[in-house]
């Protein structure tokens, strides 16, 4: 379904992918986690070419793109839009059109990019509003939304373009922690529906429940992956098993309530 | 009416210059609409132009921008009504140099409120319309222009409104406008004092009601916001 291959990305100086492969099979679920800075969020831009990477190959269905240096320029605007519309994403920040209604912000894809008739968009998105939970809040300006409640637009606009894969690029990370379980909540059930996903996110214990495949980043490589009763509970690299042991340790710092 | 320095200030005679003024402030106010509409051509023209990655492009209108922000408009006016003839050889008449210069000066203003505009749009905007794939003008026209250019008003309209004063700047290569006539019925009357103040005082209730109105239009937009 999507295969990357030996993807490399530097930013000037800085080289955040050094030949990431990572294989997602249809209708799975990869959950990539590391340490930031690690280039989770780079790899997932990448993927729907929001950046374009130096090297490597990257499979989206039967859509394929090579890179070498010396082809990126050819790229042409055209094929970079229909490349990213088979591909949804949703982003930490929501990024909702603030001057677009929930429902215009569902809308604006099939509209603007597939053409469709007003009437025939508008009951896709009044459906897809419903799916995330907020059938009520068509007429709501971004603005006057929660949290959580823009980003379950934001999941709801990117489903809007029919998506052969999604996306999640931390989506909970800039939330309220009570409103975190609502969005996990929609991405679970797309999970549950065969949604093929890859996430990007801090919610391990999510990650542990969802995901088919967990993939462990770190200095732009995938330094190993499995699924998740493997990776998370009995990593075999040190470097995963340093990051997991940071994290469980500052989990259980916190008293919970018993 | 006999202020302190014993001046015997009188502005009854200026009722006899009434046409005068009059066609004045309509030359003066014909050359702010106009000036504005064609330096709103050149400054979005541009504006996002210079938005592009491409440095053919955009070092010239830079070039440009700058070199208007950056003299005054008085010397400008002058440059191209005495000099400019003379390097490109064809003599310019008084209010085409006034018409081109006014649009030119306004369009840099208007081509740095455009731009910047368009950049103080978040790039995850940008993402977000081009990760549902969107293309570039389609982004442009639905998602970042929308949003733009409801923060260009304000700065737009205060912009226009100094276009308003900036046109008296022509009466100095003639051109007929308020306050050139006032200059004529100056020197047909020697009196100075009154002719002044008239031409202040109809440019001040020509534009504190334009003022107004920009506020209340900047309040209405930061409020929807």
């Amino acid at each position: 379904m999507i295969e990357i291959t030996g993807l490399w990305k530097a930013f000037g100086a800085l080289q955040v992918l050094k030949g990431v492969s990572l294989e997602v099979e249809r209708g799975s679920v990869v959950a990539i986690i590391g340490p930031s800075g690690s280039g989770k969020s780079t790899l997932l831009r990448c993927i729907n070419l929001l950046e374009d990477p130096d090297r490597g190959r990257i499979r989206v269905g039967d859509r394929e793109m090579r890179f070498s240096g010396d082809n990126r320029a050819k790229l042409g605007d055209r094929e970079l839009s229909a490349f990213r519309a088979a591909t949804g994403m949703v982003f930490q920040h929501f990024n909702l059109f603030p001057h677009m209604t929930a429902l215009g912000n569902v809308m604006a894809g099939p509209i603007i990019v597939k053409r469709m008739a007003k009437r025939e968009a508008e009951d896709i998105a009044r459906e897809l509003l419903a799916k995330v939970g907020l059938a009520d809040k068509g007429n709501a300006y971004p603005m006057h939304l929660s949290g959580g409640q823009r980003q379950r637009v934001a999941i709801a606009r990117a489903l809007a373009m029919n998506p052969s894969v999604m996306l999640c690029d931390e989506v909970t990370s800039a939330l309220d922690p009570e409103l975190v379980g609502e969005v996990l909540g929609v991405i679970e059930q797309l999970a549950k529906e065969g949604m093929t996903m890859i996430i990007v996110t801090h919610e391990v214990a999510f990650a542990h429940e969802v995901a088919d495949i967990v993939a462990f980043m770190s200095d732009g490589i995938i330094v190993e992956s499995g699924p998740p009763a493997q990776l998370l509970d009995h990593p075999e690299n040190p470097r995963t098993r340093g990051f997991l042991a940071r994290f469980h340790r500052f989990v259980d710092d916190f008293p919970r309530p018993s | 009416m006999v202020t302190g320095t014993g001046y015997a200030w009188d502005f009854s005679f200026l009722w006899g210059y009434r046409w005068l003024i009059l066609t004045g402030l309509g030359v003066t106010i014909a050359y702010t609409i106009g000036t504005i509409l064609l330096g709103l051509l050149v400054g979005l023209a541009t504006g996002l132009l210079r938005l592009s990655r491409n440095l053919v492009v955009t070092a010239p209108l830079l070039a440009y921008v700058e070199i208007f922000r950056c003299t005054p408009l008085l010397v400008q006016i002058v440059w191209f009504y005495y000099a400019l003839p003379v390097v490109i050889g064809i003599d310019i008449p008084a209010h085409v140099a006034a018409v081109l210069v006014l649009s030119l000066y306004t369009g840099a203003f208007y081509a740095e409120i455009i731009r910047g505009g368009v950049s103080s749009i978040e790039r995850g905007q940008w993402d977000a319309a081009r990760a549902i794939g969107m293309r570039r003008h389609q982004v442009m026209r639905h998602v970042v222009l929308p949003q733009a250019v409801k923060r260009m008003i304000p700065p737009f309209m205060n912009q226009s409104i100094i276009q308003l004063k900036n046109t008296s700047l022509v009466s100095t290569i003639a051109v007929a406008d308020l306050l050139y006539n006032g200059t004529i019925i100056t020197a047909a009357t020697y009196r100075p004092l009154e002719v002044y103040t008239a031409v202040a005082v109809i440019y001040f209730l020509v534009l504190f009601p334009l003022t107004l109105a920009a506020q209340y239009v900047e309040r209405r937009l930061a409020r929807s916001d």
